[in-house]
């Protein structure tokens, strides 16, 4: 009865294309981003903000990068760590050595960094695909972590390797070094994931976007109805590779303070691999459905035998963590292959004809 | 005896009791344990973890406490992953630790930025980030006993004894195998200097995480074929490394572990191989001292025993034992000028800065000959203890050297230029520490 759109008319094309055609929808977003913006800051605590939910946004916007590449696209990749981590040193050399330049647009730049790396190695998946550009984009994940660990001018030559966030500031606001407070970091990434998040729905809706669909579903029927294949998936390994830079970047200067190229390593890469995949193919909703998996379940796991007054030693409680987070992913990709995204959309399908169905 | 009598008495024991009664419930100090239990770095990990827990259960056992201050812990998984140990961190802060010893020097990088907002002292004992052994710039980390950088200068200085003088390490060939993160990476810098200062060819090879594949470094190792091997290892890449040596015939005696590359998991795999190699320490390995019978006596005698004990005395069980200890000393320091109450992050500060361990106090701990004395000031935390070596015969860890000093006019100094650099990055400013109280 609440998900009706009896009633709800089109009358302008407008209407009829906008990203939420249902009134619900478009209500249930707006206040959603604006309770995002107003309730953590001001309710939750540093643990929920620093160790939950700004982890949350960060892999969002990385999930959300790697979706339009392989799951818009069809260009499976494996280097996501690799360009988050270019994304996270060119921030940093940037910021270093400009250190009076707003740190979002050195975000912006690192990403513009990142992206042009990314095309460097999306050069290959015209001639090679699904698998085997995997492995190529796999040699990306690899060199690029061995050369941030190598070659000490991109740590400043720091003794450790290691590259720390400086103090900075937006709009007068201390967001990244010891100084900032969570909440305002928070805000930093929640706006930098909204913005980001509209751009990759336009983006995914217009000409670009149908255009990586048609290559994505078959190719050569692409090529024949004028999709030019090089610059759609160049494009789409340069798009990807921006949000997983400013995602990097984020992610050391706004979630773990400093980092070594170890935080960027295959694993990393596998994780926003699995959240894509978990969340949904192709939808921008299951990026952040997909991080929130990845993200919440495991540290809902070890919190749940504590809570519920077991004991446990952590050894154990971290293999039982693990075995019922395998078996969870498992179960989810059974009941549905499609991500948590097409259950979403299931749900909502039902709740249209609900209480009347067929 | 008279009812008066009786009254006076019972009344004299209320009042001697009500204050005990009444503080009963608040009286412990909170201590996080970042653990890590499980994953590639577990055979390091487990040891270190349980020789902690054991003792801080001795001081609640044996003495109730600390001055009757009960010590309070719980541990947190971190597989020795950054971020989560970021994670842990974050959780047990909200019951209000007031050290945290994080036994990754990945994630005291991380804690390093946030110890003094959270106003919680980081001790990362004899690991971390060595230039936050200046205490000028980084008021709330501790790295005492020593740091890799005076690690390195001990184990130059020890090879150049074994050479028979440290002029007769010019030429000699000498080779550091290390993890490839900011840990192994840390004696680098000291390793170069010295080899300027005494002439000898350094060669450094690499490891990536988390230290399986090592086939390639013993490539190059046959080839280069070393006179020295000094490894900076951790987990599952020491029992490799040690594996490698013994198969490609290296000399064991010229293969020295850092601190962290010589336990009794790292050198059992590789068999009667492994006979013959050395390690760096600032303890004893064993069971000999009375703190071991102790731990026998009131933890695992009580069936409170954190592993199995058999398993104690291996060098970093022991080594958790030095830590839970010195963090113990510490609290008990600052409870000299602050009272014998659950103490701020603030005051226990204070105490780690005073900490004076002398050999009287560590034989009344039960630890005489088993470590050595400290003492730390506002300008050092490093305290700059010396170094001890000990050697696999097979069974077990033995002694091999007395207590070799680092050189420390080498280190210091680098130590104090990386302070400046690191501590400017953070935006802090120098303490005068003329004014610390």
């Amino acid at each position: 009865m609440i998900y009706r759109e009896a009633g709800q008319f089109k009358t302008s094309y407008a209407s009829d294309q906008a990203i939420f055609p249902i009134a619900q929808d478009r209500w249930v977003v707006v206040l959603a981003v604006l309770a995002a913006f107003l309730v953590p800051p001001l309710v939750a605590n540093e643990y929920w903000l620093q160790a939950i939910l700004i982890p949350f946004l960060i892999y969002s916007l990385a999930a959300l990068g790697l979706n339009l590449l392989t799951g818009y696209a069809g260009q499976l990749s494996l280097g996501t760590g690799g360009f988050m981590a270019v994304g996270a040193y060119a921030a940093f050399k940037l910021t270093t050595a400009f250190p009076g330049v707003n740190i979002l647009i050195v975000f912006l730049i690192a990403g513009i960094v990142a992206a042009a790396v990314g095309l460097l190695f999306g050069i290959p998946s015209l001639r090679i695909k699904g698998f085997y550009l995997a492995v190529a984009t796999l040699a990306a994940q690899f060199f690029l972590v061995w050369l941030f660990n190598k070659v000490a001018w991109f740590s400043n030559y720091a003794s450790s390797g290691t590259i720390t966030a400086p103090p900075r500031t937006v709009f007068g606001v201390m967001v990244t070094g010891p100084g900032a407070t969570a909440s305002a970091r928070y805000v930093t990434a929640l706006a930098l994931v909204a913005v980001f998040a509209l751009a990759a729905k336009n983006l995914v809706r217009g000409r670009v976007g149908r255009s990586w669909m048609a290559i994505r579903d078959r190719d050569i029927a692409a090529e024949i109805i004028g999709v030019r294949p090089l610059r759609t998936k160049l494009l789409a390994f340069g798009i990807s590779s921006f949000y997983c830079g400013v995602a990097g970047a984020e992610l050391v200067f706004l979630y773990l303070g400093s980092a070594e190229t170890l935080a960027f390593d295959v694993g990393l890469s596998f994780l926003v691999l699995f959240m894509v995949i978990i969340g949904g193919l192709g939808s921008i909703l299951g990026s952040f459905l997909g991080a929130a998996f990845i993200v919440l379940v495991p540290i809902f796991l070890t919190r749940v035998p504590r809570s519920v007054g077991l004991d446990l030693p952590v050894a154990l409680q971290k293999q039982i963590e693990l075995m019922v987070f395998g078996a969870l992913i498992i179960f989810f990709l059974i009941v549905e292959p499609n991500g948590l995204a097409r259950l979403w959309q299931i749900t909502k399908e039902k709740l249209r004809l609900w209480p009347f169905p067929h | 005896m008279s009812v008066r009598r009786v009254i006076i008495g019972l009344l004299a024991i209320v009042v001697m009791a009500a204050p005990a009664v009444a503080s009963a419930q608040a009286k412990e100090v909170f201590i996080p344990l970042l653990v890590y239990r499980t994953g590639p770095y577990a055979p390091s990990g487990i040891p270190i973890a349980n020789g902690f827990v054991d003792y801080f259960s001795l001081v609640n056992e044996r003495d109730g406490g600390l001055n009757g201050v009960k010590l309070a812990w719980e541990e947190c998984e971190t597989q020795y992953d950054t971020k989560q140990g970021v994670e842990c961190y974050e959780r047990l802060k909200a019951k209000g630790p007031v050290v945290v010893n994080p036994y990754s020097t990945g994630i005291t990088y991380q804690l390093i930025p946030k110890a003094p907002v959270d106003k919680l002292v980081v001790f990362s004992m004899g690991y971390g980030m060595t230039a936050a052994a200046d205490g000028r710039w980084f008021p709330w980390v501790f790295s005492f006993p020593t740091t890799y950088w005076s690690q390195a200068s001990a184990v130059i200085r020890y090879i150049g004894q074994q050479e028979g003088g440290m002029d007769k390490l010019k030429g000699k060939k000498i080779a550091h195998i290390f993890h490839n993160s900011p840990y192994g990476k840390e004696a680098n810098p000291t390793l170069e200097t010295l080899s300027k200062q005494l002439g000898f060819d350094l060669t450094l090879l690499a490891v990536d995480h988390p230290g399986q594949e090592q086939k390639s470094t013993w490539l190059q190792v046959r080839r280069l074929n070393p006179d020295w091997i000094f490894m900076s290892g951790w987990g599952v890449m020491n029992q490799v490394a040690v594996k490698e040596a013994a198969s490609i015939g290296y000399k064991m005696d010229h293969f020295i572990g850092n601190w962290w590359s010589a336990n009794d998991s790292d050198v059992v795999p590789a068999g009667e191989g492994a006979k013959g190699y050395k390690g760096a320490t600032f303890h004893a390995p064993g069971t000999s001292f009375k703190v071991h019978q102790d731990i026998v006596k009131f933890v695992y005698d009580k069936g409170k025993g954190s592993g199995k004990k058999e398993e104690m005395g291996s060098p970093l069980y022991n080594r958790g034992i030095v830590n839970a200890m010195l963090s113990a000393e510490a609290i008990r320091t600052a409870m000299t000028k602050f009272g014998n109450k659950p103490l701020t992050g603030e005051q226990v500060r204070w105490g780690f800065e005073n900490l004076n361990l002398t050999e009287k106090r560590l034989e009344e701990l039960g630890m005489k000959g088993f470590t050595h004395p400290i003492k730390v000031t506002c300008e050092d935390h490093e305290g700059n203890g010396p170094v001890l070596f000990q050697q696999w015969d097979g069974k077990k860890w033995s002694l091999v050297s007395d207590w070799i000093p680092t050189m420390r006019e080498v280190v210091r100094p680098k130590i104090e230029e990386a302070a400046i650099q690191e501590g400017k990055k953070l935006g802090y400013e120098m303490r005068d520490c003329s004014k610390a109280g």
